[in-house]
This record gives C-alpha cells, sequence and structure tokens, in this order.
C-alpha cells in the first residue's frame, strides 16, 4: 500500500514536471515583450525613478528640501524618467517587431 | 510510513537534479530561450516542495503516533513528551534540522520562482540552478550518517524514546528554530538572483526588486529568531541574562547584521545606481554567514549552550561555505566591468552617504564578532591552545559602534536623498537635538548614569533617534493634513499607507532605538546577586528584602521530571511586594538504562531553571535556584545500591516472566525512593544557590523588538498593483506634458 501510494506520487509529479516538455517543439522566442529582460530592466529603472520623484516630493512637503533644492532635483528625476519612458517604448516597439 | 518517506526524499533529489539540468539547459545555451526547459525546472522546484512537504508530514506523524521504528523520533521524544513538544522535535535533531532546511528553501524557491515566472528570462534559469543545486546539497546532506538521515530505522524499535532535550521545552524554543532557519533560508533567494544576476550579465536593479521583499522576510524572520532566543536564554537558562555572546548567538547575529547593512544599500542602487559591488558582495556575506549559523550549530566545532547537534555534517558545510565564497567572488570579479556605479555621491549630507557610513558600521561590527567567535579555532590554529574571548570583550568592540549606529539610526530618516544644505539639516535636527538633550539631563540628574559614561552616551543618541522619528511622523502627518485637510490622525493613517516602505522602516528604526536603550540600561545598571539560603533567611537587593520562605517539591512521573523549588516573599519598606516561586528541573537522563544510578540519574543530565520573575515596565525582579545536595549525597548512594540490588540480570535470551515481574517492582520501588527524597528536601533545611537579579527596563528589549518587527510587516504589506498602476500612469501623463512643453 505504502509503495504504491509512493509510486503514485512520484509518477503524478513527474507527469506534472513533464508537461512543458511534451508539448512539441521548442518555442524559442518570449512571449510577449514584458518577459524581454531588456523591459524588465526598464520597468525596474521606472519605477524606482517614479518611486523617487514621490520620496523627493515627501522630501519638500516635510520640509527637508528647500524649493529651490527640489525643483533642480525634480527636473532632473522628471528627465531621467522620461529618457526611461522613450528607452522603455523604443525597446517595446521593437520587441513586438 | 517510513518506506514513503525515503522514497519521497530519493524523488525529491532526483527533483533537484533535474531542475538544476532543466535550468542549465536554457542558461548554458544548449536551448537558447527555451521556456518549456526552464517551465520544466521551475516546476521541478514545485515538485521538491510537494516532496519535502510528504516528508515533513511523514515525520510528524510518526512522532505524534510516537513510533519509535524512527530513530529520530526514538532519540528525540517519548510516549511521555507533551504533544505540543512531539511536534517541535522535529528541529532538535540533526536529520530534523536538515529536513527543515530544505523544505523551507523549497517553500521560498517554488513562491520566488512563482512570482518571477513571467519576469527575469535570463536570470530566472541561473537562479533555478543555484536552488535546485542547495536543495540537492541540503537532501543529500541527509545521506551522511544516520544522525543526519530523518528516516534512519530502529529494528526493533524499542518500547519508549529517550525523550526531547529538557532544555528545549520551552514555547520560545518551539519557535525559535524554524524563525532562525527560515532567516537564514530565505536570504538564500536573494542570493540565487544575484548569482543569476551576474552570470547572465543583467546586473541592473531589477533582480533586486523581485527579491527584496525575500531579503526583508529573512530578516524579519532572523530578528524574531534572534528575540526569542534571547528569551529563552532569559527564562530558560538560568544565569540571568539573555546575550551571552554565545558562538551560536553571534552566528545568529552575524548574517542579521549583514542583511540590514544590505537592506539599507540596495535601496541606494535602486536609487542612485551606486554600490553595486558592495550589494553583490553583501547578499553573498550574508547568505555565507546564513550558512556558518548552520555550519556552528550542527558541527559543533565551538563550545556553545545552543549546538544541540552531533558532529557528522561539519565539514560538508564548511565545503559549501567555501564554495559559495570563492565561486561568488570569482564571479563577481569576472563581472567587475558591469559593477561600476552609474553615479557618485553628491554630497556628504545626504541620505545615501549615511547609508554608507551606516553599512561600514554594521560591517565592522560583523568584522568585530567574526574574530570573537572564531578566536578559539585562530588561537588553536597559531598557538596551539584553544582560548576564548568573553563578553568583556565583545562589549569593549561592540559597544561603540552600536553607539554610533544609533546616532545615525536617527540621522539618515532626517536626510532627504542626494543633497540637503546645512541650514536646511540645522532646522530639521535642532528639535530632536533639545528633545535628546532634555531627556539626557532627566537621566543624568535622576540616576547615577554618569557613572557609566558609555550607557548615557547611547541614551543621548538614542532620545535623539526617537525625537528624530517622530519628528519624521509629525512632519509627515502635517503635510498630509495641511494638503487634504484631513484631520492628523486619518492624515498619520494615510501617508504610512501610501509610503509603507519608507515609514514602515521608521519604525523599525524606532523599535531598534529602544532595544537598545533596554540593552544599555539592563547591562549598565544590573544589580546581581548570588546569595546561599536556608529557608527563613533574608537579604536585601537593592530596595528588596527577599525572603526565602520555604521549599517545595513535585513529582511528575509522566515526564518523569523532579521538581524542587522555593517560595521566595519580597517586600519593599515593610510592604509586600510579591511572592517569586523560582525552581529547578531534574530529568531522569537514564530512563533507558537504570542501573547508571536510579535517584542520581535525575541529578546528573540537563535540569532546567523555571525562573522567578515579576516583570514590570521600569525593572525586573528575577531569581533562578540551585538547590545543594551535597549534604544528602550518602544518601542518595545509599538508596541507588540498595535499590539497584533489586534490579535483576536479564540475559541475551531476553527477560522471564519473573525478571519483568521484578523489574515493575523495581520501577515501583524507585518511585517510591524519588518521593522518600522528594520529602527529605521539603523536610531538611538544604542551602539553596540564588541568584537575585534587579534588571531595569530589560522589557523593553522585547517590546523594542516587537515594534521593530511590526515595522518590517508595515515595510513589507505589498501595494496593490492597482494602486501603482494608478501612480504611474499619473506620472507618465506629467511627464508626457512636460515633454510637450519642451
Amino acid at each position: 500500500m505504502e509503495f504504491l501510494l509512493a509510486a503514485l506520487l512520484i509518477i503524478l509529479l513527474a507527469w506534472f514536471v513533464a508537461a512543458p516538455l511534451r508539448g512539441g517543439e521548442a518555442e524559442a522566442a518570449p512571449a510577449s515583450a514584458d518577459e524581454d529582460p531588456a523591459v524588465a530592466d526598464l520597468e525596474a529603472r521606472k519605477e524606482a525613478k517614479y518611486r523617487e520623484i514621490r520620496d523627493a516630493e515627501l522630501d519638500r512637503e516635510q520640509g527637508k528640501l528647500s524649493e529651490a533644492d527640489w525643483a533642480r532635483i525634480d527636473a532632473e528625476l522628471r528627465q531621467e524618467a522620461i529618457e526611461i519612458l522613450k528607452e522603455l517604448d523604443r525597446v517595446k516597439g521593437g520587441a513586438g517587431d | 510510513m517510513i518506506e514513503l518517506g525515503i522514497a519521497a526524499l530519493w524523488a525529491a533529489r532526483v527533483a533537484c537534479v533535474f531542475a538544476i539540468v532543466a535550468a542549465l539547459v536554457v542558461a548554458l545555451g544548449v536551448r537558447p530561450g527555451d521556456r518549456r526547459w526552464v517551465d520544466a525546472s521551475r516546476r521541478a522546484i514545485y515538485a521538491l516542495c510537494a516532496l519535502l512537504t510528504v516528508c515533513v508530514i511523514v515525520i510528524e506523524a510518526a512522532f505524534a503516533r510516537s513510533d519509535f521504528s524512527f530513530r529520530l523520533v526514538a532519540e528525540h521524544s517519548s510516549t511521555t513528551t507533551p504533544t505540543g513538544y512531539k511536534l517541535t522535535a522535529l528541529w532538535g535533531s540533526q536529520g530534523g534540522s536538515l529536513l527543515l532546511w530544505a523544505w523551507v528553501l523549497s517553500i521560498a524557491s517554488s513562491a520566488v520562482l512563482f512570482l518571477t515566472r513571467h519576469r527575469h528570462r535570463e536570470v530566472v534559469p541561473w537562479a533555478t540552478a543555484v536552488l535546485g543545486g542547495l536543495g540537492l546539497f541540503f537532501t543529500m546532506l541527509m545521506l551522511v550518517g544516520t544522525q543526519a538521515n530523518p528516516f534512519a530505522e530502529l529494528d526493533p524499535a524499542p518500547a519508549e524514546g529517550a525523550g526531547l532535550n529538557p532544555l528545549l521545552r520551552h514555547w520560545a524554543m518551539a519557535i525559535h528554530p524554524p524563525m532562525l532557519y527560515s532567516g537564514y533560508v530565505f536570504f538564500s533567494i536573494p542570493f540565487a538572483f544575484a548569482i543569476g544576476a551576474l552570470a547572465a550579465r543583467r546586473v541592473d536593479a531589477s533582480w533586486i526588486r523581485s527579491t527584496r521583499r525575500f531579503a526583508l522576510i529573512a530578516w524579519t524572520f532572523l530578528g524574531i529568531g534572534l528575540l526569542l532566543g534571547s528569551l529563552w536564554s532569559y527564562e530558560e537558562l538560568g544565569w540571568g541574562g539573555y546575550w551571552g555572546w554565545d558562538a551560536v548567538e553571534n552566528a545568529a547575529l552575524m548574517p542579521w547584521l549583514a542583511g540590514t547593512a544590505f537592506l539599507h544599500s540596495i535601496m541606494v542602487q535602486e536609487k542612485r545606481g551606486m554600490l553595486k559591488v558592495w550589494n553583490v558582495s553583501l547578499v553573498v556575506a550574508t547568505f555565507a554567514l546564513a550558512l556558518v549559523g548552520t555550519f556552528l550549530v550542527r558541527s559543533g566545532i565551538l563550545q556553545s549552550i545552543h549546538a544541540f547537534g552531533d558532529s557528522t555534517v561539519g565539514p560538508y558545510l564548511l565545503v559549501l561555505i567555501g564554495v559559495v565564497v570563492i565561486g561568488s567572488a570569482a564571479l563577481i570579479i569576472s563581472r567587475l566591468d558591469l559593477l561600476r556605479s552609474e553615479r557618485r555621491i553628491e554630497s556628504l549630507i545626504s541620505r545615501e552617504s549615511v547609508f554608507l557610513v551606516n553599512n561600514l558600521l554594521l560591517v565592522g561590527m560583523i568584522g568585530v564578532i567574526f574574530w570573537g567567535t572564531f578566536f578559539p579555532l585562530i588561537s588553536e590554529a597559531v598557538t596551539g591552545e584553544k582560548s576564548s574571548l568573553g563578553p568583556v570583550w565583545f562589549d569593549r568592540y561592540t559597544a561603540p559602534l552600536a553607539i554610533l549606529l544609533v546616532l545615525f539610526t536617527g540621522i539618515g530618516p532626517l536626510l532627504a536623498w542626494r543633497r540637503i544644505s546645512a541650514g536646511r539639516l540645522w532646522q530639521l535636527v535642532r528639535w530632536p537635538l533639545v528633545a535628546a538633550v532634555v531627556a539626557t539631563a532627566a537621566v543624568v540628574v535622576l540616576t547615577d548614569a554618569l557613572e557609566h559614561p558609555l550607557a548615557l552616551v547611547l541614551f543621548a543618541f538614542a532620545f535623539f533617534a526617537l525625537a528624530a522619528l517622530a519628528a519624521e511622523f509629525w512632519r509627515g502627518a502635517s503635510a498630509q493634513s495641511s494638503l487634504t485637510g484631513r484631520s492628523f490622525a486619518s492624515a498619520l493613517a494615510r501617508v504610512v499607507a501610501r509610503n509603507r516602505r519608507r515609514y514602515g522602516g521608521y519604525i523599525v528604526h524606532a523599535g531598534v532605538a529602544i532595544l537598545f536603550i533596554a540593552v544599555a540600561a539592563s547591562s549598565s545598571f544590573q544589580t546581581s546577586r548570588d546569595l546561599r539560603m536556608v529557608p527563613g533567611d533574608s537579604v536585601q537587593v537593592e530596595d528588596y528584602t527577599v525572603t526565602y520562605v520555604e521549599p517545595t517539591a513535585a513529582i511528575d512521573s509522566e515526564e518523569q521530571k523532579l521538581t524542587f523549588g522555593a517560595v521566595l516573599r519580597v517586600e519593599r519598606d515593610g510592604e509586600h511586594v510579591t511572592t517569586l516561586h523560582p525552581s529547578r528541573n531534574y530529568y531522569s537522563t537514564n530512563a533507558g538504562d537504570p542501573t547508571a544510578g536510579p535517584l542520581r540519574g535525575f541529578f546528573e543530565g540537563e535540569a532546567t531553571s523555571e525562573i522567578g520573575r515579576r516583570a514590570g515596565i521600569t525593572e525586573d525582579l528575577w531569581t533562578a535556584m540551585r538547590p545543594d545536595f551535597a549534604p544528602l549525597d550518602r544518601a542518595i548512594e545509599a538508596a541507588d545500591r540498595k535499590l539497584l540490588k533489586t534490579l535483576p540480570e536479564v540475559g541475551p535470551e531476553g527477560p522471564t516472566p519473573e525478571q519483568i515481574e521484578a523489574m515493575r517492582s523495581f520501577a515501583d520501588r524507585q518511585g517510591e525512593a524519588i518521593g522518600r527524597f522528594a520529602s527529605v528536601y521539603l523536610a531538611t533545611p538544604l542551602p539553596v544557590d540564588f541568584r537575585v537579579n534587579v534588571n531595569p527596563f530589560v522589557i523593553w528589549l522585547w517590546v523594542g523588538g516587537a515594534i521593530g518587527v511590526g515595522g518590517a510587516l508595515i515595510a513589507l504589506w505589498p501595494t496593490p498593483d492597482a494602486r501603482r498602476r494608478r501612480v504611474s500612469d499619473v506620472y507618465a501623463a506629467r511627464l508626457a506634458r512636460d515633454l510637450g512643453r519642451a
């Protein structure tokens, strides 16, 4: 009984693990642009940049940054964010080709 | 059920091998970009998790049924072990600990691979191979000797087990090991992804984004484990402290400190693109130190009150540590060209500068602790003699670093990223500074803190940190309130909810500052008296008059436990304050071999202290006791001799019916002798050694720790995708407008 239970468990798991390999020939291309490593990198940078912008705003609201300092930093951050967005559009456009 | 467990464990090893091979097929370019192999490798890790879950269920079922055909169960449980402790006895053994390690690793690996199944196409195969490799290592380690094999069998099975180590029969010990192990294991996730990122040459911040939460989970688990371990030490070991710079304690603290440094420095990489080499080095160091922690607990290479394992797997763990350190170092060096910082620090007065200082302090602390922990081995290698460094040495070098850390715990949150002007900084620090000066002056006036300058400096810095953090919350809520017109409380809740990472981190900082105040107060201002008293004696300890009223005794025949205790009446200024009941538990360590001394056997093995404690918010009155049985030595020996004469000698063919009857009678007589001994203890005014401590503010250590854990949970709480998307869209629109204007 115990042997059968163990055998059944192992067969089931082996079937589950091998399922993707039973699907015929390899699909080498990525399924979507989101899975492109370059897109993932840019998305991570974009999120980090947005967080930086929000943090800078919070710092200004809390008086840690003067208006002048914040304006300079915010402009820099937005410029960097725009560069990332441009790059993201370019890469996503390329990935979709 | 043992066969099911063995089959599942072997299948788990096969699953690991398959996961590694399938992942490397893609990572090494044999089938480049073939998602089917990546999916199959991920599924193999899920299968590993399922199979190890079966292993854990099989063993827990064996513990619950007291199935002593499992060696693990026979050696670490008994029919009389309370059910709760039977289930937690798994991690009291070497085999069980290794299984727990591998099981938690499989859970964490499955979780991270599920969450990243549509991301990091190039990094994930490498990370899967690393995680599969670790899984294979720990499942293979269970083949090293019977102590490491959780499914080692005893045939014939004994009628009774040895029982759980009495020191482990404490509620905190039921949770402490899994917490520590979970901490160690979860650090393998950022490690695997860092290695994956280096191997795939994708060293941007995206691997950090996907694994930061796992690093924080690991850090939180390890922190909880450390807190519970210190509570267990305080309540169970009977020496009066919560931290003794023991090798195993240090081994758990080092990865926690490295993880703390890592969690700060990855923010610098995320936001500023700096410290890339430092971050991958830190994550490797953190994981390597986690392995060192496992090695120290399981190798027995250093003396420790916390090491419960036998030494069979130490050399293999050492090899793994070597592979991790040397392999990672080689990989980092080979990728140095990719790990260049994108920017430089703009100003020394910035948050990233403080994070860098905080990192250096933490790493300095790790260096000191590492040296002190391994000094016995270093000294033996150099001089041939093993000598160790005690708490005084550790305190001397770690205290100044800890004091500076507390200061930066307060300064960091005040600063902005990139830069802040000196004038603006002064505006931010002046009120916390005033609050700290006033609070410190109050401490100087009200206590003898001037005699403890280091503690006083720490108090001052901690007060500053707490005031600075309070000011941060006040500023955030005020700004939110004025912007939205909400009430202060509502604005505070909103600003915390909208910035969970930031404010969760601040709460952690507040918890750490409180914890350090408790450590400084309880260690610098502690009163400790070792007293020898007989019933009726009274002594003065600080303001308290402690009177030893009478001894107590109790026998727990089910647990084979003999408890001797004392009733202590505590008065202050003639007023009754409390009555304490410290006691000491003795366990029959020779249940299966009564010839070792049926009565003395109770006093020769592990004994546990049940402390008498009056916990308060300003101080703890803590007592432990140890009876001196020397005056009864002769009586014990005579009773043992008399009892042993009645024990039949059983031949190799097994006991005869008469001998079985004689053994039953022997057990009855043994019980009677123990009962008589307990009566003698009650009737004879035996001297008892007491330790009475007055520990100021010690409870705040765990309160601070709990606050820190609460802060970590807030920081961990996921931001809903929908909300993030909305914010992203808002910013995208604003950026688009800016572009239009340009």
